[in-house]
């Protein structure tokens, strides 16, 4: 056991709360949607160590020396430092926001521990009420098992539990700083292989000032027994996050892994910019479930999260299968496009969204299905559901390279308008070079039909609930995914997020 | 590709030469002409000149030119432009083009240039319809040309169509009076005849007034097998209740490369029927921009194309709702073989008070090899909820039940083949209105999908004879 691991308690994401207030929730449930704002949206006021505003070679030798780095990681960041300087901001999403100054950033916050923890009474107890409040409770964890959670606050990853359960089946899930002094040879066989600094502006930016982030190594043929979490926390004000996942899933490996997130309510638009590599190796499974809820900004657009993640996984070996779920409600401005590379043959690849946008929220987000195996498949279902004066746009790639013979791909992108300021957008490319191929693009635009609504409203069901209903059974496809702690969640934020949008 | 941003094209640096001398515009050193130029013309080049320096041509780095990447053709060395032709030949002397039982009304533009003799040059036909050169009418109706013209056109879109507007050299000019209805269709020939390689920039105007009814039959064609660059700019408007069936027919040498931008601007109850027929060439682009401007317009645009060897097709279909119920249409369908490429970008607009809208998108591709691609990207951009789109887009291969079914009753799988193409691109092709053409058209495609069409010294409608329709040799009593 590492000394990093000395302040990493057990804590569980609760969901058996969740759900024994679930009935008295649901007949407060149009209260809350009528008046909640966003309720994560608090601050908590705890010690952080930051780097200094401004990005140069000198913040990144910080942010490396403070970790600890081995010279290779710090080589890793300024060469993706020195790529990141040549380019400029790409343009091509469908997004309008005012130019970030990447220099009125500040690359590295730490929340300050005074001295490392060795249980839970020691752990600061800010930190600990910053996770009541996010509903993951400590009183219930230590009994229940279900979910082991990394927690990353500003970018630093705090706490991660369930260490030991998860060590006796081989599992390796830890910080990505942890993983770089107790794993070095797996983070470097990986590091970059999905997602290299080359990839785009983001990703660029995201390998030279990475903070922290996941590190989870499945050994071969172990199914993981408990679901994996990490849950993702913007605290401190002018900071960025730039963190990491490194999810590697060995022959035979099972796992799910869940990712959650949310930010302070502030005037000011925070920049995120993670990362997300999966590699799968031959029949391994990875399910990646996200439910985002970054703070969007308020009901005039002001503040929220500007997210531009670049997720991508790889199908390594034969007969795996990389899955995404995606609930995403928040942030001002998603950039976003979890993508699945299927090299190995007969891999699969899915991708399932549901992307709400409310007020003046902004989404360009889809997804990439690069065929290059044999008999590769890949599905593609997307909902996208915009109010208020929001835009929505699916923008996705399949590709099918000369050698991926017999490869399939079925994709479906609805989008649903409620009320006429906002916009659904819907922007597929299809590149095709597989004269045996099959690839499928259907899409549709509507708003809710008066048909529905009436029999809705005509059984007693007032407006507000029966948009909820439809809405919710629009997205049950993609929610069905979820695994059930998630599809709980993400259904209520589904009713939150549309509030007031009701005309 | 960031190599191509910095990069400095021996074609771009002519193109900025080739405007150098400001105070005398390029068509008019060509052509001797030293007439003045209207004046809305001269700004409009001014302009373009000033797009273009800032832009330079278009490269994949741009998004709406990453499949298409024509940048070898930079690297050639062109001559910008050609003297205008001395009317010494009959067109048909030149060129045979007619389609049997189809009479039309022939102009033709040669190497840039409106090719006629002096006296018809501009000219009213029977019933009011004026055409001619543009050259000549934006002196002769410069009332039109302060309405009109470059009022659609966007040079700012791309480095082609800037320099199109600063240095094109001719063009068609068409106005439909009000109420005229128009049976006979007007036909332009587009050619190129010119020993060493060439860059020809054209421009046409189209007016259609209220309530008038025009068929258009545009024809791009290679005389011979010599390397052309060929840029051509058009912009339609169709006045209330007028209606415009447009056909394009391409077939043009291997070597050569086109780039085609047409803009549309519709207004109340106007009907266009576009077909883009693509049958030949080295590197096709055809990008249309239809802006349905008021109520109860309607806009049909198909296309088909059969790419085979290492030809290039790409189809950028944008159409703007910009008001209350109107309707739009896309379907485009495509075989492509060998090392043939292919790209659509459909791109349906609906702005926000445009209710009502319907709005279908459609692209259908075969691939008859592993070597062929296709890249295909149906956009929609919507802004108004009470709207009803949909696009939907496929890449396959021909049906392997339908193929087996034709072969069981013994047909051998190249017959089968042919005639399973031929059904997959008719779903187009009948969608031509008139009789004559949609015939000829249908023989073409046959003989495409046989083999036998490439281009010749004629016009590809004469290869139809209506004695002898093509037909299959297949004995379809089996079926």
């Amino acid at each position: 056991m590492s000394k990093f691991i000395n302040f990493a308690v057990l804590f569980i994401f609760i969901l058996n709360r969740n759900q024994m207030k679930e009935e008295k929730e649901n007949e407060n449930i149009l209260d809350e949607v009528t008046t909640s704002e966003y309720k994560y949206g608090f601050y908590t006021d705890i010690e952080t160590e930051t780097a200094p505003k401004g990005l140069n070679e000198d913040t990144i030798r910080f942010i490396s020396k403070k970790k600890n780095e081995p010279e290779w990681l710090l080589e890793f960041r300024l060469k993706a430092f020195r790529y990141w300087q040549t380019i400029e901001e790409p343009n091509w999403a469908l997004l309008n926001h005012p130019p970030i100054d990447y220099q009125d950033i500040i690359y590295y916050a730490a929340p300050k521990q005074k001295k490392q923890a060795e249980s839970l009474d020691e752990v600061d107890p800010e930190l600990l009420e910053t996770f009541n409040k996010l509903g993951i409770s400590l009183e219930e964890q230590k009994m229940l098992t279900g979910v082991a959670v990394d927690a990353v606050v500003d970018s630093v990853s705090v706490k991660t539990t369930f260490q030991d359960t998860l060590a006796k089946h081989g599992i390796i899930f830890c910080s990505f700083s942890e993983a770089v002094q107790d794993h070095p040879e797996l983070v470097r066989e990986y590091l970059g292989t999905v997602v290299p600094h080359t990839d785009n502006y983001f990703a660029a930016l995201n390998s030279a000032v990475f903070s922290d982030g996941s590190f989870c190594y499945i050994p071969k043929g172990v199914r993981c027994p408990i679901e994996l979490s990490t849950y993702f926390r913007i605290n401190a004000a002018n900071t960025g996050q730039f963190e990491r996942t490194l999810l590697v899933a060995d022959e035979g490996a099972y796992v799910s892994y869940l990712e959650g997130c949310t930010a302070p309510q502030r005037d000011e638009n925070q920049l995120h910019a993670a990362i997300v590599e999966i590699i799968t190796h031959d029949d391994a499974e990875v399910k990646y479930s996200t439910v985002q809820n970054w703070y969007p900004g308020d009901k005039d657009g002001k503040g929220g999260i500007y997210n531009f993640v670049t997720k991508r996984g790889l199908c390594k070996g034969n007969n795996s299968k990389i899955s995404w779920t995606q609930v995403e409600t928040g942030s001002a401005i998603t950039w976003k496009y979890p993508s699945c590379t299927l090299l190995g043959d007969n891999s699969i690849g899915e991708f399932y969204s549901v992307a709400v946008t409310n007020n003046y929220q902004q989404a360009d987000t889809g997804t990439k299905m690069i065929h290059i195996g044999k008999n590769t498949r890949s599905t593609i279902i997307s909902k996208g559901i915009s109010a208020g004066k929001s835009n929505n746009s699916y923008r996705g790639l399949v590709r099918v390279s000369k050698k991926a013979e017999n490869a399939r791909n079925f994709s479906q992108c609805d989008s649903l308008l409620l009320g006429d300021k906002c916009g659904a957008h819907t922007f597929p490319y299809i590149k095709n070079s597989n004269s045996t191929s099959v690839v499928e693009h259907e899409a549709t635009t509507s708003k809710i039909s008066e048909d529905q609504l009436f029999y809705c409203q005509q059984r007693g069901i007032d407006t507000e609930k029966s948009i909820g209903l439809i809405v919710n059974g629009y997205a049950k496809e993609v929610l069905n995914k979820l695994p059930m702690e998630f599809a709980v969640e993400a259904q209520k934020l589904l009713a939150i997020t549309l509030e007031g949008s009701v005309g | 590709m960031s190599d191509n941003k910095n990069k400095i094209f021996p074609l771009e640096t002519s193109l900025k030469n080739s405007y150098m001398d400001k105070t005398k515009p390029l068509n008019h050193a060509k052509s001797g002409s030293n007439a003045i130029e209207h004046k809305k013309v001269t700004n409009s080049r001014l302009n373009g000149y000033n797009i273009f320096d800032k832009t330079g041509l278009p490269t994949p780095v741009i998004e709406q030119w990453r499949s298409t990447n024509i940048t070898k053709d930079y690297k050639e060395n062109y001559l910008i432009g050609d003297n205008k032709p001395k009317f010494d030949k009959q067109i048909n002397e030149i060129f045979h083009c007619s389609v049997h039982g189809f009479d039309t009304n022939v102009f033709a533009l040669l190497n840039g240039w409106y090719y006629s003799t002096p006296d018809k040059v501009l000219q009213t036909l029977d019933n009011g319809i004026i055409v001619g050169s543009l050259a000549v009418a934006q002196q002769k109706y410069p009332d039109l040309f302060d309405d009109y013209y470059n009022e659609i056109a966007r040079p700012d879109s791309h480095g082609f169509n800037a320099i199109n507007a600063a240095i094109f050299t001719d063009g068609l000019f068409i106005y439909v009076p009000d109420n005229v209805k128009s049976d006979k269709a007007v036909q332009l020939i587009k050619m190129v005849n010119r020993d060493d390689n060439i860059m020809i920039n054209t421009r046409n105007l189209i007016i259609l007034g209220e309530n008038s009814r025009l068929s258009f039959l545009h024809c791009d064609d290679s005389i011979n097998q010599h390397k052309g660059l060929l840029a051509t700019n058009t912009e339609i408007f169709l006045k209330k209740d007028a209606q415009l069936d447009l056909y394009k027919l391409q077939n043009l040498n291997n070597n050569t490369t086109l780039v085609n931008s047409t803009f549309v601007k519709q207004d109340a109850n106007s009907n266009l029927n576009v077909n883009v027929l693509t049958f030949n060439g080295g590197i096709i682009r055809n990008e249309f921009t239809i802006d349905l401007t008021e109520e109860g317009a309607n806009a049909d645009i198909s296309g088909m194309y059969l790419m085979d060897d290492k030809q290039h097709v790409d189809n950028q279909v944008k159409v703007i709702h910009s008001a209350p119920n109107c309707t739009s249409s896309e379907l485009f369908k495509g075989v492509l073989d060998d090392h043939a490429s292919g790209v659509f970008n459909g791109y349906i607009y609906v702005a926000r008070d445009a209710q009502q809208t319907m709005a279908f998108q459609k692209n259908a591709n075969i691939l008859m090899t592993s070597t062929a691609s296709i890249d295909t990207m149906p956009f929609l951009e919507i802004y108004a909820d009470d709207v009803k789109c949909s696009h939907g887009a496929t890449v396959g291969q021909l049906d392997n039940d339908a193929l087996f079914y034709l072969m069981q009753r013994g047909i051998k799988e190249s017959d089968a083949k042919l005639l399973l193409m031929y059904a997959f691109v008719t779903e187009v092709t009948n969608k031509i209105g008139i009789d004559a053409l949609r015939n000829s058209v249908d023989d073409m495609v046959k003989k495409r999908l046989r083999g036998d069409l490439s281009i010749c010294d004629k016009c590809i409608l004469q290869c139809s004879t209506p004695d002898l329709p093509v037909e299959f040799e297949i004995d379809m009593s089996k079926i």
